[in-house]
């Protein structure tokens, strides 16, 4: 079986830093690193490479440094690895992001056919969770968003069944393969590669893809010109001016505790004692 | 794991990739390991380059090594509680280029250096702890890590684990390092906007300042403090002995804490955002220390062989410098088809006795000893010299000979003559 994970390199945003005059995001010398939901993604797509068999494929489209992030991929054990990388695709929004990503994985289909994609939930610096639903949509492929866990998969018959968290609860779904999962983050656990991989990983020959060699022709999808959102301007919320309150206890009693605090909250927040009794019938 | 190397070198800090540069451009199959998530990603400077040592490694490394500012000034202050005493020394001779001292950002610098041994040919993989050396009765020939087939074979191993070096210690290379070797560092970067550092520190754009600091800062422990100017941040950080820290029982961030409000370094780093805090040892026995530093099929390199010049402040380029004779040393013996036996890698040795590494050691052998012994120079004197220095400065009616004759009596007073003396006398010896 085939798998193409679809990972994105993104600013530690742990370690982003904030103008503390202009109040802007500064992202020089910022670390870069796999955007963490991706490694679900990936952790998954292994998973079932030691079940069946087969190929992982990691695609990425980023600036040249996002080889690092591609290395990284494969010390874990991924069998591949493309970089898209073209000048033509900056100021990508997730319309030409998805269309690059999307027409990049037709090509790589050419070459072996893929029976699952895999994409994180979403990104923590561009934060939208749009690409993976815009490459199944291009794809026409079908769609398992928020999936926490792969409960069957059936090569013969093209089927996989997957539960998928979704408010209130969780859906038991099966589709026709292939299709596109985002993968929920804390599913599972990144493996520790072994030393092999690892050697690999140092050593392997990178695919870099650009425009042409990922097969789009029509640079009008792509970058600016493919991008209808424009992010006019990024900046750091005001932080919040935060209060603590000491609350005595009665007697020691965290009874008393408990129903003092609930009538703070409730006079702050009038309408949710209304909302809470309503719902406990 | 099958595949064997001719070298495997254990850290990618400024010994390792030192050794692993030389190694490559050497010709030698080099495998490289370093236990961080990349190179420099664990590792703690203060941080000042010294161009000397890298120009010899890799000559144009100005092109492209990510530098913070190169140094125009050095300032010597010696502290008590309210104030400083000091000299600042700036030069226009060190705005010319090639500069000499530079800041760096070991996280960025580390990352560099191991681009350029990686395309010398070296072969780095990170995230991989080497937990023993492989020994064939007593010659290295590999090392275990804790990745899954985590043996790998070499026909030598160089040590540039840094500091407190385990697989030495669990080889019975050498015993475990004393507390009274090494100094307990720590040390924060505070993020200032350039314009803000550059004005108050009244320099130019690419210009850095440098701080050393010693006195009743260090609490009257055998220590020093420093501040350093980089780009877009200020570096500050104390270290002391770690003997004195467990003596002492303060912490070493209770130490920075009150450094941060001194007086005279509190506005130097007002308005700054505190980014990242490290603590790390420091390896200062000097020359007394230095143990065993080769043997049948092992090198040790860097701070792993206490190659560190404490009064100086110099650690990296000793690192760089031992790493490169280290790898050297290699290199020469395979062109000559001979084998890393112990008594041909003696010639490491004997690399280090010539160059400045152990001349500079051995001149300062005695200095860690006395101030372990005279622990007045951190408290009694930095406090005797700045009442002196405000005695002359304060103009109140009293003439200066009385003056003169008062500052005197306050050093009598609290060290006698023959403390003076000794004292004058030991720190002569020391620096001879
Ligand atoms: C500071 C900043 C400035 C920006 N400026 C602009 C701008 O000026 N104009 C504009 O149009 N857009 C801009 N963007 C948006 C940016 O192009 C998006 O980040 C991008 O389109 C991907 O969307 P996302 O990060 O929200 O991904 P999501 O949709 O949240 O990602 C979901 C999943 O899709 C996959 N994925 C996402 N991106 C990639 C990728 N590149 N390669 C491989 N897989 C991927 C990953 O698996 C990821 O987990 C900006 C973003 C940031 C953070
Ligand atoms: C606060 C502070 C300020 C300093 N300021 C200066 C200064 O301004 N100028 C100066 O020249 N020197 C300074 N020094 C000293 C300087 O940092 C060191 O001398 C220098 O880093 C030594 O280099 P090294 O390569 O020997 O060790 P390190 O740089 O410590 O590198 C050792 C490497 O080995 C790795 N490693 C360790 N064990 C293993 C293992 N088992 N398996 C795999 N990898 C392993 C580590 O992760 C690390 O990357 C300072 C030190 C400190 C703590």
């Amino acid at each position: 079986m085939h798998s193409v994970v679809c990972i994105k390199q993104v600013p530690d945003s742990a370690q982003i830093r904030v103008h503390p005059v202009t109040n802007t995001i500064m992202r020089q010398g910022v670390p870069a690193i796999i955007n963490p939901y991706d490694l679900f993604a990936l952790e998954e797509a292994l998973r079932l490479k030691d079940k069946f068999g087969g190929t992982v494929t990691v695609v990425t489209m980023g600036p040249p440094m996002a080889e690092a992030a591609l290395r990284k991929c494969l010390s874990y054990g991924a069998d591949d690895a493309i970089l898209v990388s073209d000048r033509a695709f900056a100021g990508s929004d997730t319309l030409a992001t998805s269309y690059a990503l999307a027409t990049t994985i037709q090509k790589i289909m050419g070459n072996m056919p893929v029976d699952l994609i895999f994409t994180g939930k979403q990104t923590i610096d561009g934060d939208t969770a749009q690409v993976g639903p815009g490459i199944a949509k291009r794809l026409d492929y079908q769609l398992l968003t928020y999936v926490s866990k792969i409960v069957d998969l059936d090569l013969e018959k093209k089927e996989i069944t997957v539960e998928r968290r979704a408010e209130g609860g969780v859906q038991l779904l099966k589709t026709a393969t292939p299709c596109l999962i985002t993968m929920l983050e804390g599913t599972n656990e990144m493996r520790f590669g072994d030393l092999d991989d690892l050697f690999r990983a140092a050593r392997y020959d990178l695919k870099v893809w650009n425009r042409e060699a990922a097969g789009i022709d029509d640079a009008e999808m792509i970058g600016l010109k493919g991008s209808p959102t424009v992010v006019s301007k990024v900046f750091a919320p005001r932080p919040r001016s935060q209060r603590a309150e000491m609350v005595e206890t009665v007697d020691n009693d965290p009874k008393n505790l408990a129903v003092t605090l609930l009538a703070k909250v409730f006079t702050q927040h009038p309408k949710l004692e209304k909302e809470i009794a309503k719902r406990a019938g | 794991m099958a595949e064997k190397f001719d070298v495997i070198v254990v850290g990618a800090g400024m010994a390792g990739n030192a050794a692993a540069y030389t190694l490559a451009k050497g010709g030698l199959k080099v495998l490289q390991i370093e236990r961080g998530e990349t190179p420099g990603s664990k590792n703690v400077q203060g941080a000042i380059l010294y161009s000397d040592a890298i120009e010899k490694i890799i000559p144009d490394f100005r092109d492209d090594a990510p530098l913070e500012r190169h140094l125009i000034e050095q300032r010597v202050w010696v502290l008590d509680d309210s104030s400083y005493v000091g000299t600042h020394y700036r030069s226009e001779d060190f705005n010319k280029p090639p500069y000499n001292r530079y800041t760096i950002i070991r996280a960025h610098f580390d990352q560099w250096f191991n681009k350029k041994a990686r395309e010398a040919g070296a072969l780095t993989i990170c995230e991989t702890t080497v937990t023993e050396l492989l020994l064939d009765g007593k010659k290295v020939v590999g090392v275990m890590t804790d990745r899954k087939g985590g043996e790998i074979y070499a026909d030598a191993v160089i040590l540039a684990d840094g500091v407190n070096s385990r697989l030495a210690t669990k080889a019975g290379f050498h015993p475990e390092i004393k507390p009274k070797d090494v100094a307990l560092a720590v040390k924060e970067i505070h993020f200032l906007p350039q314009e803000t550092i550059e004005a108050r520190f009244n320099i130019g754009e690419e210009e850095g300042v440098v701080i050393e600091m010693a006195g009743t800062i260090s609490d009257g422990m055998m220590g020093t403090a420093f501040l350093y100017t980089n780009k877009e941040s200020i570096t500050l950080g104390i270290g002391c002995m770690l003997s004195d820290f467990k003596k002492q029982k303060t912490t070493p961030y209770e130490l920075l804490d009150k450094m941060k409000q001194h007086p005279s370094i509190a506005p130097l780093i007002e308005g700054g955002e505190m980014k990242e805090y490290a603590a790390h040892l420091i390896p200062e026995g000097g020359y007394n220390a230095v143990p065993q530093v080769y043997g049948d099929g092992w090198l040790i390199a860097g701070d792993a062989g206490m190659f560190v010049n404490g009064i100086h402040r110099e650690g990296s380029n000793l690192a760089m410098t031992t790493g490169m004779l280290a790898a050297q040393t290699l290199v020469e013996l395979k062109q000559a088809g001979k084998a890393f036996t112990a008594p041909n890698l003696a010639q490491y040795k004997a690399k280090l006795d010539d160059s400045f590494v152990m001349k500079d050691l051995k001149k300062y052998r005695r200095m860690p000893d006395i101030f372990h012994k005279n622990k007045q120079f951190f408290t009694t004197y930095p406090e005797l010299i700045s009442k002196a220095a405000q005695k002359l400065i304060r103009v109140d009616g009293v003439d200066k000979k009385t003056k003169e004759k008062e500052i005197k009596q306050s050093f009598v007073a609290s060290r006698s003559v023959f403390g003076l003396i000794g004292d004058a006398f030991r720190f002569w010896r020391a620096m001879e």
